[in-house]
């Protein structure tokens, strides 16, 4: 909760507005036991997320962390504890998240525009979704694709689909990115790539991003907090901070400071190895 | 002595990069029996075919009324040609057998596909309806002939329901295994969309089984044949099943034979109608393709 304040007020002094603005998603006490077979996936966990905060959570497979993210999605309910989404409770799918999966999701009849605007149409409808045209080239240009708005999912590369299904995810101008090991479909180098996108994506539109991941640099390299996760029952062992200066660079993985973070990291997900 | 060793060596070793600057190109060959060109292998195929039963039957081996010449069955398929052309009696009865199979498939397809959602979407109708449905598929349904001829007569209507029954269930099967067909991912991203139950259904999970829908299509095409044929067999009537009949029990083999091959024209029409359709609708999946054909 301490921590909670300083970055508040860090995050105020750099964006110089008003301190008592809340945190765009609170979780307290969140638990989630499967009752079929007693399972306690998630135990007691507490999470915040500040305006333009990238925070990353980790852990082993089995570790909970895709059911909390589904938690967060709405789209499933949690057993007990409080999720909050910009003062609201989260009770089911909402417009303001915006989700990104391991693949791309991208449906093969659409042209790359009409992915981008599919959330638009099953909301508002196809008349809606047109007036959206605009805004989803944009968004095409934000992300480096400006002349595939007509091109099927199946003539894009793993890359390019992912940054489409970037653009669908950005369409609704969403309060929270919720991105579940988005590009760990991709080869190393793609992802690499893809990450500093994703990082400039974020600070070009102040988001607020949250990520499932089980890489240890791409959770440092993107991250201002890092919540280590461990199993049985699953819970968060440490909130790890990185103060690594923004833009994040991909030659700061050879940093002794970058080295020194992923080496706690990877101590704390070891000693959950040995239990 | 070693001097001349020397030599040699130099020798071999400048013969070594003179053969370094060479390229070293191959040529990847496939089998003899991988290179023959579609319509060289189609046509040997046939004139094999053709000339092996010429054979047999020339030297007397089988009785004409087993298996006549192709010259008789050639002239045969003429005469019935020329008897579709000219509006004969055998036109008549190609139009009942083709508006059998269309009813029928019709049929096929609207239950098929209603019963195929119904299994693949609910609960309900994977629980307690799918259970009946396979019971029924694993009978004869041939043996259900003289039941459909009891209950609706000696006119098309029953041919036209056997038909149908014979063709319904590979519609259903794979109607539902295309709605199954979907990923976690794909159905999450509907979720989180805040998609009702009936756009996943219509915007998603119908496009994504597609491709199962039009196997079953085409395996319904082949049984909706068989069906109505078998119908008219057992039925009489004016089609051209009982046509077959008629002509096998006259020992009228040569006919039997063109009639079979004017069958398998309508068999095919209907079957490549399906595979058109299904290419000009599925334009974003070509995978599903074997031999060019279907």
């Amino acid at each position: 909760m301490e921590r909670a304040v300083t970055e508040q007020s860090l995050h105020d002094a750099a964006n110089a507005k008003p301190a008592a603005e809340r945190p765009v998603f609170e979780i307290s006490r969140l638990t989630k036991t499967y009752h079929r077979n007693a399972f306690t996936a998630l135990s007691n966990v507490n999470l915040t997320l500040e305006k333009g905060e990238f925070a990353s959570v980790i852990g082993s497979s089995g570790c909970g962390k895709s059911t909390l993210l589904k938690i967060m999605a709405g789209l499933m309910p949690p057993t007990s504890g409080r999720v909050v989404l910009d003062g609201r409770p989260v009770m089911g799918p909402r417009e303001d998240i915006g989700m990104m999966f391991q693949q791309a999701t991208l449906l093969p009849w659409k042209t790359a525009l009409e992915n981008i605007i599919l959330p638009i149409e099953i909301r508002e409808g196809k008349a809606a979704a047109r007036k959206y045209r605009t805004q989803a080239q944009a968004l095409l240009d934000l992300v480096g694709l400006s002349r595939a708005a007509d091109v099927y999912p199946s003539e894009l590369s793993g890359g390019m689909a992912q940054r489409v299904s970037i653009c669908r995810m950005l369409i609704s101008d969403p309060s929270v990115l919720l991105l579940d090991e988005p590009f760990s479909a991709l080869d190393e180098l793609t992802r690499d790539f893809m990450n500093m996108e994703l990082q400039r994506i974020c600070m070009e539109r102040h988001a607020t991003a949250f990520l499932v991941t089980h890489s240890i640099p791409e959770a440092v390299i993107l991250s201002d907090k890092i919540y280590v996760m461990q199993s049985n029952p699953g819970h968060v062992a440490e909130v790890v901070d990185i103060d690594l200066p923004r833009p994040r660079k991909l030659d700061m993985i050879n940093t002794n400071k970058f080295g020194s973070i992923v080496a706690h990291i990877r101590g704390l997900l070891e000693q959950e190895g040995q239990i | 002595m070693s001097t001349q060793s020397k030599m040699t060596t130099r020798v071999a070793a400048s013969k070594m990069m003179e053969s370094d600057d060479q390229d070293t190109v191959w040529i990847e060959q496939d089998p003899l029996i991988d290179r023959i060109p579609r319509w060289v292998a189609m046509l040997g195929l046939f004139v094999g075919i053709v000339g092996l039963w010429y054979g047999v039957t020339a030297l007397g081996i089988v009785s004409p009324i087993v298996l006549p010449s192709p010259a008789e069955t050639w002239a045969d398929i003429l005469f019935v040609g020329n008897n579709l052309l000219t509006g004969g009696h055998m036109l008549e009865a190609l139009i009942t057998t083709t508006l059998t199979v269309l009813y029928g498939f019709a049929i096929a397809v609207f239950l098929g596909f209603s019963l195929g959602v119904l299994v693949g979407e609910t609960k309900f109708g994977e629980r307690a309806v799918m259970p009946y449905l396979v019971a029924i598929d694993t009978m004869p349904k041939v043996a259900f002939a003289p039941l459909f001829i009891a209950w609706l007569g000696f006119g098309i209507s029953s041919k036209v329901a056997l038909a149908a029954f014979i063709a319904t269930f590979p519609v259903v099967v794979s109607t539902a295994a295309g709605l199954y067909a979907v990923s976690e991912n794909e159905r999450f991203l509907f979720k989180s969309m805040g998609a009702t139950r009936m756009q996943t259904l219509i915007r998603l999970k119908l496009p994504i089984g597609l491709p199962y829908f039009f196997t079953g299509l085409k395996i319904a095409s082949v049984g909706v044949m068989a069906g109505a044929i078998t119908g008219e067999f057992l039925g009489g009537g004016q089609g051209f099943g009982a046509l077959i009949r008629v002509s096998a029990s006259q020992l009228n083999t040569p006919r039997v034979f063109s009639l079979i091959i004017y069958l398998s024209f309508l068999g095919l029409a209907l079957y490549l109608t399906v595979v058109w359709l299904q290419s000009k609708l599925i334009f974003w999946n070509k995978t599903d393709k074997v031999g060019g054909i279907a």
